[in-house]
């Protein structure tokens, strides 16, 4: 007796929904998908009629299937959305170069203008070239904040008014789980919005539109719907501290799948008490984006790569902010302290 | 060997070797024993001093202790709340430096009808923690989980704090002087030293202990059919823990305690604090995992021994004979992924060990900052940066 599917009751059904471990046929797969993040625009007020988009593109399965869905829905229901491709490119040999192959020809597939930005051109380092100076441990933290300002730059060239990305829920969770485990107040509070804020001068907005989409799910999705992705891991990522909290989520998925919305859940109604200090949002002294502290980050990492002290952004270094805007030099101390790590 | 000596005999460099040996970094004159956090090293007699010091500092920074409160001490025997229980003893002694002024009662709650042990086995291990009990000369409880089936469904419902609540602005003293004043009302001469006096004529007396009525084979089948109507581990551990909690809140009434101290180390809030977040119980995290539960209202549920990790407890344990009991639990000898909590707890200790400051440093940040009160029912949309 072929199981049928538990929504329409009348085709086979060819799946197990992660998320709910309902039996479903493909094609009531597809609309519960989509549905559901349909759901996650409407219900957060995510985007206005007339606005431009830029869909973050890796060429991975997250932001394929994003860029697939978006336009899907922005035809359904008429969002009356301008979508478009956004793809930074880190310089990781091995990687990204391949998967840029693939967002070209998600360009083509989808017919989606693409805008390619490269670290190269933005701020004079790759990824390699970064990995040789810092060594093996802490160069996510280079990729992730250069990342971030790269898609902002590319965003304004372009004239975007709002970027989407394709993190899913999987990502979020792991997010607070790993904030917890470092006891990073700040950014506990804020990584589970759903989108950025939206005032200010140079602040492209940023959303998720597959906050509530499990890993599995997004997944099966590109499998059935057969999209073209790239799914090699970026060499860099196994000595990451993100690891240890991505084991501990499929472990716990394992245990019970709703854990994963169940930590969302956890992370979306923690408050903080009041008389904790909250970082405040200023601006750079230098280039002028967006900071909390005298300068941006990403203007710290690379002071720190261009002088050859690959340990100036990693650590608390707050304190030497106002020595880099006057040009001071440091003392050797601080240069010694600065200095990469031998392995 | 003395050739390769004399032949490269100014080339060698020599590598410093750490050593072993080092000496207690408090009073630098004893040889240490013991390594507590990254790197202190104690000796005994400095590591007891820390112990103990800490325990009163935790008391005493957070003021909620009133003299000549009844306070309940909740021992499960194993070796957390044994410590907190030597504590309690060493803090009241006579001898002690500003000793600690409360009135101390013990419970203990009988888990082996969930536990699936068979009845010689709990009576064993009760006798061992009656002869533990009975040496404090404190008055003890001893109730087993199948009692918990009788409660009445009042314990549900949060009670109306004894003394009005005074604001956090106004002192402690202006709270204790309240207290007082609740109790003489209560009792026309009471005090302080009635109190103490009460105490030690109860010890003279048989101590009831608490069990009111003695449970039968029934009882333990209707709870051991509760437990198995569960299907999951996480549940079952869930449910084991709320309905000790109930039992306790139950015995605090009725006996009259207005506070409980609990015995959970700053490594077990620590597991409970990532389980409760995987479970999604993010919104109750401050008052679950903190010093102080106030929840109940008329019974304040307190965790002394928050600062502390295992291993210090272990240690501590050790070197000056504090009597533990194991007692196997509802996830003693599961495989790891059997349950959530169990999951947590193997992945925050093999974290401990790569990065040590996840458990006392991670963690305990959170639990600081971390407030009970959550915003209203928000929509999906939470603006960043606006507070």
């Amino acid at each position: 007796m072929p199981v049928l599917c538990s929504s329409c009751a009348e085709k086979r059904a060819v799946l197990k929904r992660p998320k709910t471990a309902h039996s479903l046929c493909k094609e009531c797969f597809f609309w519960a998908f989509e549905e559901e993040v349909h759901q996650t625009i409407v219900s957060a007020q995510l985007f206005k009629h007339g606005e431009t988009v830029g869909i973050g593109a890796s060429g991975g399965k997250d932001s394929t299937v994003l860029a697939h869905v978006m336009k899907v829905l922005n035809e359904r229901y008429n969002y009356g959305l301008k979508l478009l491709l956004l793809s930074v490119d880190e310089g990781i040999t091995g990687y990204r170069d391949d998967s840029l192959e693939t967002v070209k020809r998600n360009q083509q597939q989808y017919e989606l203008p693409l805008k390619i930005v490269s670290y190269e051109e933005l701020y004079g380092w790759t990824m390699d070239a970064i990995v040789k100076q810092v060594g093996l441990k802490n160069n996510c933290t280079f990729c992730g904040v250069f990342r971030r300002q790269a898609l902002d730059r590319g965003a304004m060239m372009l004239k975007v008014d709002k970027i989407c990305t394709g993190h899913n829920a999987d990502d979020v969770a792991e997010t607070v789980l790993m904030n917890v485990l470092r006891g990073d107040i700040a950014r506990l509070r804020r990584c589970t919005a759903i989108s950025t804020a939206s005032e200010g001068e140079g602040v492209v907005p940023r959303c998720k539109p597959l906050k509530y989409a499990y890993e599995k799910e997004i997944v099966l999705y590109a499998y059935f719907k057969k999209l073209d992705y790239f799914s090699t891991e970026c060499i860099y990522s196994p000595n990451a501290y993100r690891g240890h909290a991505r084991t501990f989520l499929k472990d716990l998925e394992a245990v019970r799948p709703s854990a994963i919305m169940d930590v969302i859940h956890s992370g979306e109604n923690l408050s903080v008490r009041e008389g904790v200090k909250m970082p405040v949002q200023g601006t750079c002294g230098r280039c002028g984006y967006i900071s909390s502290q005298a300068l941006c980050k990403s203007c710290v990492l690379l002071e720190g790569l261009n002088r050859g002290l690959p340990r100036l952004g990693i650590g608390k270094h707050h304190r030497l902010h106002e020595k880099i805007l006057s040009q001071q030099p440091l003392t050797q101390e601080e240069e010694r302290k600065l200095k990469a790590v031998d392995f | 060997m003395c050739q390769v000596d004399e032949e490269y005999n100014g080339q060698l460099e020599h590598r410093v070797t750490p050593r072993v040996s080092k000496k207690c970094v408090k009073c630098k004159e004893n040889t240490a024993v013991l390594i507590i956090r990254a790197g202190d090293a104690f000796c005994r007699g400095c590591f007891k001093e820390y112990f103990i010091h800490k325990f009163r500092a935790m008391l005493g920074k957070n003021r909620v202790i009133f003299p000549g409160e009844k306070v309940l001490l909740a021992v499960s025997g194993g070796p957390a709340s044994s410590s907190m229980l030597s504590q309690v003893q060493e803090g009241l002694s006579r001898d002690a430096p500003k000793k600690l002024r409360f009135v101390p009662g013990i419970i203990y709650i009988d888990e082996g009808g969930a536990s699936g042990q068979s009845m010689e086995e709990r009576e064993r291990a009760v006798a061992q923690l009656e002869s533990v009990f009975r040496a404090t000369n404190y008055h003890y409880h001893i109730v087993h989980l199948e009692q918990v089936l009788s409660l009445p469904s009042s314990v549900l419902e949060a009670g109306s704090s004894a003394t009005e609540k005074p604001q956090t602005g106004s002192s402690y003293k202006a709270a204790v002087d309240q207290f007082i004043q609740t109790k003489k009302n209560q009792h026309p001469d009471f005090s302080v030293e009635n109190a103490q006096s009460h105490l030690s004529s109860l010890s003279m007396q048989k101590v009831e202990n608490g069990v009111t009525s003695p449970i039968t084979p029934e009882h333990t089948q209707a709870l051991q059919r509760l437990f198995a109507s569960v299907r999951t581990l996480t549940a079952k551990e869930d449910l084991l823990y709320t309905l000790r909690q109930h039992l306790i809140l139950h015995t605090a009434r009725t006996q009259g305690y207005t506070k409980v101290m609990m015995g959970d180390s700053c490594s077990r809030l620590a597991i409970k604090l990532l389980s409760n977040i995987s479970l999604g119980r993010g919104a109750s995290l401050a008052t679950d995992t903190g010093f102080s539960d106030p929840r109940y209202g008329d019974v304040v549920i307190v965790r002394p021994m928050r600062d502390y990790s295992s291993k210090e407890i272990a240690y501590y344990n050790r070197m000056f004979d504090i009597p533990s009991v194991f007692i196997p639990g509802l996830d003693t000898k599961a495989q790891d992924k059997a349950s959530i909590q169990h999951l947590t707890e193997s992945f925050v200790t093999k974290l401990q060990t790569d990065f040590p400051s996840t458990v006392s440093g991670g963690a305990v940040m959170v639990w600081g900052c971390v407030t009970g009160r959550h915003p209203p029912p928000s929509c999906i949309t939470i603006p960043a940066g606006s507070s």
